[in-house]
């Protein structure tokens, strides 16, 4: 069992500070590695083997498992089962620190520095060079910063604070700082996404020159042009398995796609066909500085309205801006026809609106309160309250009744929602929207991380509320739920509308072209 | 709300685990109940006499604690929507002061406001009241300041803590500045009538402690049966989806914040009609024993959880840990330093309730 051949993480730091490292072809081997989470086999056997001196992308969709794999490389998970060889043995990392002081370094997409210190001291962090008082040596500090800067190409004062740097040079004081642990393996997760183009020529050329040096670079993205320019290799996962691993040079964007996308559509969605109506919503040239740019969209009573794009596409903003959680810098919004300012959530409910949200923890649930309460949040704003007081008794009936309806397991609506499921906890909170009898109804990832079973019927019930006149938004990572579910799909690339596709002619393939362009 | 400690495991109907909680309150409750029996018992040996047989003591306990108490009810509503209130002892010295020059006996609201020939079609009663007028200075100034509070709050979204700290400086600036430091005395009888007792089944019982009930009361049903009371409870447990809820956070917490200024106006009016004067030097660290008292009683400092019934336990406990050391002849100075234990214990436990919820 690899397991028992296992070398301790602090051996191998002792046999790489020797310098007596095997040489072996690859720097870093995974394989059938396998993670699960409750309810979800987020890794599936799935293997990674990065070169010396490449650059290696990891591609997929949303879910694909990047992430998981990325951080397992990183000592942030372990994983349930699987090799996991660094320089062609077998080794066990029990944590991040473990895995930094065996050369694997990892950038993180959010940035972990500290603002109010300067780019020397975050650098060096826990690290610190000391006079012969046992002081911290500023001076030897920052010269150390700027021998690692100078050899990088990195123009950044080490003494500045990096509250006040740029994203794009924070990120460079991050690889800095990778490169300052001597790591072999640098890992960085999409860091290109909030950089300019400038910004991300000078990026490359620092990639390049530590691939010279012989490192590893495992690169995640979802952008394709990066990936021809930057990449030697690149594997591709899908639903949490491999699929296959090539060489950059070999294949077109078109394989890439196929690859990235070729699951056949086994679940089955019940959309049923439901008599489309007059437009109730209509967007036009929304726009939300730094986010999206002229958005425009119709949405009629009884339609379907899927909203596809990658993580970052600015889907979820245009969903909180229609909502009034945060109002358009311009662009106009008409509901049934008349232009309406909606600039609070509690405008848009006053016009027949519905938001489920896509985070259930940060902004849906209640997570202290109960089920009942949790329910009845957003209808007090409109019934069941007679000169402040609440009429508990019609309101719990009501509740128990909608909570019924959307078989809601539970044997206690007194009981807190934190004790309830995931599946369970987004009925409670589409009973607290259904109960405000919506017109509009926007739904953001309404079945991510939730069981198969709970998810068909959610999916019915969407299906419903359209037969019935509803007019849904649903915006989803899934790319069989989009296409399932909805009769038209808004495609958004970067805050912009890249295309507004028919049921007819969606299909997986066109809907990636458009959301990655 | 509910207490992890206190569940009895029944199966029901459909075969899921059913849990029935008892209230939080009976734990306090029971805290409180052991703490009485503690000094009952010590009494016994140490003093010779019974600690809670004392009808004299009794009152004493509750009137003592009936002014903080007044302002821990509106300090609770503040820190279940996640804030804190560090303004209201200022603000009780600076309203005990204006509330005693309107209920000085030399003065009555004909002298302030009108001409003495105005006739008072028959009001005269209402007009010359001495009762009255002050009373309402006082609730109002106390939710005017509140008021302000919330608007600064919700206006530039500075954390409550420096907002009301802020407050807490000025309105003990303003306690001096009304008569440049000098106390207000000889009020009239009818005014300081509310801060005396009167006889109840030959138990004295305080007006105080009855304000103080009927406030605890009102604001009970305004948080358990109001859509008032829903949304404090939503916006403390997640603001966030408070506001996607369309609940107009910021109103909210300027009602909150007003309503909190307004108890603490009315404990103002209730201590310098107690005290019959009006001294800059009034309310002191109240708004401490208020935070206390609320922590106590199980309200959470993260918000979203906390009760009426609690606070008013936890003020008792405030009450009969002093009227415990007194009577055991225990110095003021070591009264202070176990005071501070408690509500770090309170505290501690909160937390651990906490963790102990998130794990289930």
């Amino acid at each position: 069992m690899a397991r028992s051949q296992a070398v301790s993480p602090q051996t191998m730091q002792a046999v790489r500070q020797s310098g007596a490292v095997p040489q072996s072809e690859y720097l870093l081997e995974v394989s059938d590695v396998r993670k699960e989470f409750p309810g979800v086999v987020a890794l599936d056997d799935v293997q990674l083997k990065l070169r010396r001196g490449t650059v290696h992308a990891l591609m997929g969709e949303n879910g694909a498992g990047k992430s998981t794999l990325m951080k397992i490389l990183a000592g942030i998970y372990t994983p349930d089962s699987g090799s996991f060889k660094l320089r062609g043995i077998d080794i066990r990392l029990k944590n991040p620190l473990d895995a930094l002081q065996n050369g694997i370094a990892m950038i993180h997409q959010e940035l972990n520095l500290m603002a109010p210190m300067t780019v020397s001291e975050n650098i060096w962090i826990g690290r610190e060079p000391l006079t012969r008082f046992g002081l911290i040596d500023h001076a030897e500090m920052n010269r150390r910063t700027a021998a690692l800067f100078e050899r990088l190409g990195i123009d950044i004062e080490p003494e500045i604070k990096v509250g006040k740097l740029s994203v794009a040079n924070r990120q460079m004081v991050e690889i800095a700082k990778a490169v300052s642990f001597n790591s072999d393996v640098l890992i960085m997760d999409e860091p290109t996404s909030a950089l300019t183009e400038k910004e991300v020529d000078h990026l490359f050329r620092i990639i390049r020159s530590l691939r010279e040096d012989g490192k590893g670079i495992i690169y995640i993205t979802h952008k394709m042009n990066e990936l021809f320019e930057i990449a030697d290799e690149f594997s591709v996962f899908r639903d949490g398995k491999y699929i296959s691993t090539c060489n950059s040079a070999d294949v077109t964007r078109d394989d890439i796609i196929r690859m990235m996308v070729g699951r056949e559509i086994t679940q089955m969605f019940p959309k049923e066909p439901a008599q489309i109506g007059d437009v109730v919503l209509s967007a036009k040239g929304l726009t939300l500085n730094g986010v999206f740019r002229d958005v425009s969209f119709d949405l009629r009573a009884g339609e379907i309205l899927g909203f596809a794009g990658l993580v970052g596409s600015g889907r979820s903003n245009v969903a909180e801006t229609v909502f009034g959680v945060t109002p358009a810098d311009a662009g106009t919004i008409e509901l049934f026809g008349k232009h309406v300012d909606v600039s609070s959530p509690s405008i848009a409910m006053a016009h027949g609106m519905a938001f489920l949200t896509e985070d259930r923890k940060e902004t849906g649930c209640f997570l202290l309160l109960d089920i009942q309460e949790n329910a009845q949040m957003a209808v007090l704003q409109q019934r069941y309250v007679n000169l402040g007081f609440v009429q508990q008794e019609k309101l719990n009936k009501a509740a128990a009744e909608m909570a019924n309806r959307l078989r809601v397991r539970t044997p206690d609506m007194n009981e807190p929602i934190i004790n309830l499921s995931g599946g369970n906890q987004q009925k409670v909170l589409i009973c607290r929207w259904l109960m405000t009898n919506p017109k509009i109804l926007i739904l953001d990832e309404p079945t991510r991380g939730i069981d198969v079973g709970a998810k068909a019927e959610i999916h019915r019930l969407i299906s419903q509320l359209a037969g019935q006149g509803v007019a849904i938004i649903m915006i989803s990572s899934e790319m069989p739920e989009v296409l399932g579910m909805s009769d038209r799909i808004v495609v958004l690339h970067e805050g912009r509308v890249t295309g507004i596709l028919d049921r007819a002619e969606a299909d997986q393939v066109k809907i990636m072209e458009l959301a990655s362009r | 709300m509910s207490d992890a400690t206190n569940e009895l495991g029944e199966t029901s109907k459909t075969g899921l685990k059913k849990v029935r909680r008892l209230p939080p309150e009976v734990s306090i409750l029971a805290v409180l109940i052991g703490i009485a029996l503690v000094f009952e018992v010590i009494g016994w040996y140490v003093v010779g006499e019974s600690f809670l047989g004392n009808k004299q003591r009794l009152s004493i306990i509750v009137l003592q604690v009936a002014v903080t108490g007044i302002i821990a009810v509106g300090v609770t509503q503040v820190i279940i929507t996640g804030g804190i209130d560090l303004s209201s002892g200022s603000m009780v010295g600076f309203i005990a002061m204006v509330v005693a020059s309107f209920a000085q006996t030399s003065m009555n609201a004909r002298a302030v406001f009108l001409q003495p020939e105005y006739a008072a079609f028959g009001m005269d009663w209402f007009i010359d009241s001495s009762l009255l007028w002050p009373l309402l200075a006082g609730i109002l100034l106390g939710a005017l300041l509140g008021y302000i509070n919330g608007l600064i709050i919700a206006k530039t979204g500075i954390p409550p803590f420096i907002a009301t700290l802020g407050m807490m400086v000025s309105a003990r600036g303003l306690a001096k500045w009304y008569t440049e430091g000098q106390p207000v005395a000889l009020l009239n009888e009818n005014f300081t009538w509310l801060g005396q007792s009167f006889n109840l089944w030959g138990f004295p019982v305080p007006r105080t402690v009855i304000v103080f009930f009927i406030v605890a009361i009102i604001c009970h049903i305004a948080l358990s049966y109001t859509r008032y009371g829903k949304f404090t409870y939503a916006i403390g447990a997640n603001p966030q989806a408070a506001r996607v809820s369309g609940i107009d956070i910021g109103k909210h917490l300027i009602k909150v914040y007003a309503v909190a200024g307004l108890l603490s106006g009315l404990a103002g009016v209730m201590l310098a009609a107690r005290a019959q004067s009006g001294q800059p030097n009034m309310g002191v660290s109240f708004e401490l024993d208020a935070i206390a008292a609320a922590v106590i009683g199980g309200t959470s400092l993260t918000g979203g959880i906390g009760r009426i019934t609690g606070t008013v336990i936890g003020t008792i406990i405030l009450g009969v840990v002093t009227s415990g050391f007194t009577f055991l002849k225990v110095g003021a100075y070591y009264q202070e330093i176990v005071k501070g234990a408690i509500i770090v214990a309170a505290v501690v436990i909160d937390v651990h309730r906490q963790k102990k919820k998130s794990r289930a």
